[in-house]
């Protein structure tokens, strides 16, 4: 039986299942829908063992599904090292597990003729088109600067695409609308705006020294942008936790979970544990629900939940167990995830021996986290401190969102892993003052500005953010300080 | 607060909200579990006669009975579905409004079971009134259900027990 979602209350996929196409994964025929990730397509299928780790030879599959991992290597149409999640199935095309560590083939002259690539300049280059970039972009624009937005995906929303949930918050920032819903309407709202120009499935791949970013246009070639401005929102990267066989597919991130049934209507599993009690493994569970899937368990290591009271509450109506001071000991299986065996743990973390409990479960979602992608801070060279509670490495930055590179910008979950609603409010701070410091002024963005400030630290001053509001202090440079 | 452990409260951790007979008994007056202070107010933003009061975005909401008009809008737009409106509307009987996001829908007329809090078999209901999320202001179906007044505040979840292979 595959996986698929027949019917959801929430969501509709026809859209998505409009013309069926035919691959072949290891030399066998499939079908996939036009458009969907290979992995999305094989996962369907039942198919979760993706290749074969080079060195262990151990079974890998799917994790993030955002691109923002290695697990999901496969080699298609010759070419190796394919991230499974991020390329669409084509009509006849042959995907090959990977083995480890295939070559390319190069079949052009070594080395290749180099063309120096087309340099673009424009006033504010924004990376990351989910809530906290595509604010930017729309606040920077509607005071009168070029925009030219980014995105390695092929949708504007970020992780928002999948979040079926009603945020929280203020209605200003979209409380009470759903993540889906929110990204459409910042769709539209970029759309209609003619300053700012587009471009989806263009990863950055570079930076050099003069303030020119490499980005792979349209994942076809490579242009070199030069902005007076730059606003970094990539986002963040879902944590692994440690246990036994924690790399065999059908184990995969919260968030690899969410896109995989919310964004293509495939089921991770039909029995599945969740790794992980806060906000983001609560909504999960709860979506695994909505989508007929059954939740055996949440396991949650320390000894209170660690999510809103009222996302726990949804599940535990539905009868899904949220077991506290337990862990996820072992995985077992042989080319996919079979069985979970949790535990009772200590005060000290140590397992209670004798309180092993096991799951036939066909996946486990690991819900532990997620540290802020800084992979193009750090190149750029912004100076960057370790802060716990922000969630790692993190960038210093002024009030103003700007890092210790001058003209750089930063928003939403790379500063520090906190809500959609304060990505929200971090992209207008540093879309404003983006365009501020190019001598966009405008009395009504002012008091935006001022208002928006106000509104985050209201926001932060509620006891389940005021360990953030403490730890920001570590992390604000003056402007004369940078 | 043993709910930061289960995920659930009790009717002890809601009792001293419960609104005085005499309102529940005219119109359906919100039940609000929000027990936790979190960033959040749509109920309050929308509430039309300003008896839902907050004193700022992390404040529990407060609901003042006596302004309360009954028309839902709170239970419908809570982000975190945690309204349960309740009208003692005749002897014995008590009708719940469930916020139900799931398949299928029950129809009005249908026998359901009804579930607590901890997602366990309290009885049985009969719906009498169905939102459809075209219909809800919050994007969220609400189902009424009619239960025996002794599981009013037990009612959280409904199970329909037509066998539609949907999922």
């Amino acid at each position: 039986m595959d996986l698929r979602i027949k019917k959801h209350p929430l969501l509709d996929f026809t859209e998505k299942r409009q013309r069926k196409v035919k691959f072949y994964f290891d030399g066998k025929e499939f079908e996939g829908y036009e458009s969907e990730p290979i992995a999305v397509a094989l996962y369907a299928n039942n198919v979760k063992k993706l290749s074969t780790s080079a060195i262990l030879g151990r079974p890998r599959g799917l994790f993030c599904a955002i691109g923002k991992c290695a697990s999901c290597r496969v080699v298609v149409n010759g070419i190796p090292n394919v991230r499974a999640c991020q390329e669409p199935v084509r009509e006849g095309i042959r995907i090959m597990s990977s083995q480890g560590l295939e070559k390319l083939e190069v079949v052009e002259e070594f080395p290749p003729k180099m063309k120096t690539p087309e340099t673009i300049e424009t006033e504010i280059l924004v990376i990351g088109s989910g809530p906290a970039g595509a604010m930017a972009a729309l606040k920077a624009a509607d005071l009168g600067a070029k925009v030219l937005l980014v995105d390695y995906t092929s949708k504007i929303g970020g992780q928002l695409v999948k979040q079926t949930h009603k945020f929280f918050g203020w209605s200003k920032y979209f409380a009470g609308t759903r993540g889906t819903k929110i990204a459409k309407i910042l769709e539209e709202e970029i759309k209609k705006r003619e300053n700012i120009e587009v471009w989806l499935e263009s990863p950055v791949v570079g930076y050099y020294e003069e303030g020119v970013f490499a980005v792979l246009k349209n994942k076809k070639k490579i242009v070199f942008v030069k902005p007076k401005r730059t606003i970094i929102a990539p986002g963040a990267v879902e944590r692994f936790a440690v246990f036994e066989n924690n790399d065999l597919p059908g184990i995969m991130g919260a968030g690899g979970a969410q896109t995989l049934m919310n964004v293509w209507g495939v089921k991770p599993g039909n029995k599945v544990l969740v790794v992980g009690s806060g906000n983001v493994g609560l909504i999960v569970s709860y979506q695994m629900a909505q989508a007929g899937i059954k939740v055996v368990a949440i396991v949650e290591a320390l000894p209170s939940i660690g999510g809103y009271f009222v996302h726990a509450a949804k599940v535990r109506r539905l009868g899904i167990p949220i077991l506290t001071k337990h862990t996820i000991i072992k995985a077992e299986g042989e080319d996919s995830v079979k069985k979970a065996i949790i535990a009772e743990i200590n005060e000290k973390w140590e397992v209670i021996p004798g309180t092993e409990k096991e799951f036939d479960v066909d996946a486990v979602i690991v819900a532990v986290g997620m540290y802020p992608d800084t992979a193009l801070t750090q190149m750029i060279g912004a100076k960057h401190v370790f802060v716990k509670e922000l969630g790692g490495f993190v960038p210093l930055r002024t009030k103003y969102l700007e890092t210790s590179v001058k003209g750089v910008y930063i928003a939403g979950d790379v500063s520090c892993i906190e809500e959609a609603s304060t990505a929200l409010m971090e992209g207008i701070i540093a879309g404003i003052s983006a365009a501020f410091s190019l001598g966009y002024e405008d009395e009504d963005a002012k008091r935006e500005l001022r208002e928006v400030f106000k509104d985050l630290d209201e926001f932060r001053a509620g006891p389940r953010y005021i360990r953030i509001k403490d730890a920001l202090k570590k992390v604000i440079i003056n402007s004369e300080g940078v | 607060m043993k709910w930061k452990e289960t995920g659930n409260i009790t009717f002890d951790d809601i009792k001293a909200q419960i609104p005085d007979e005499k309102y529940l008994e005219k119109k359906p007056v919100p039940i609000i579990e929000c027990v936790e202070e979190i960033p959040c107010t749509p109920c309050y933003e929308i509430c039309p006669t300003k008896a839902i009061t907050m004193k700022n975005l992390n404040d529990i909401p407060k609901l003042d009975p006596e302004k309360c008009t009954g028309c839902l809008l709170c239970a419908q737009v809570c982000p975190g579905l945690a309204i349960f409106p309740t009208h003692f509307h005749k002897e014995g009987f008590a009708r719940v409004y469930i916020p139900y996001e799931f398949l299928p829908l029950p129809e009005v007329g249908e026998e359901v079971i009804v579930l607590n809090r901890e997602g366990k078999e309290v009885g049985e209901g009969r719906v009498f009134f169905v939102l459809p999320r075209e219909k809800s202001r919050g994007d969220t179906p609400l189902v009424g259900v009619e239960v025996p007044r002794e599981i009013a505040f037990e009612t959280r979840h409904i199970k329909v027990m037509r066998n539609e292979d949907c999922l």
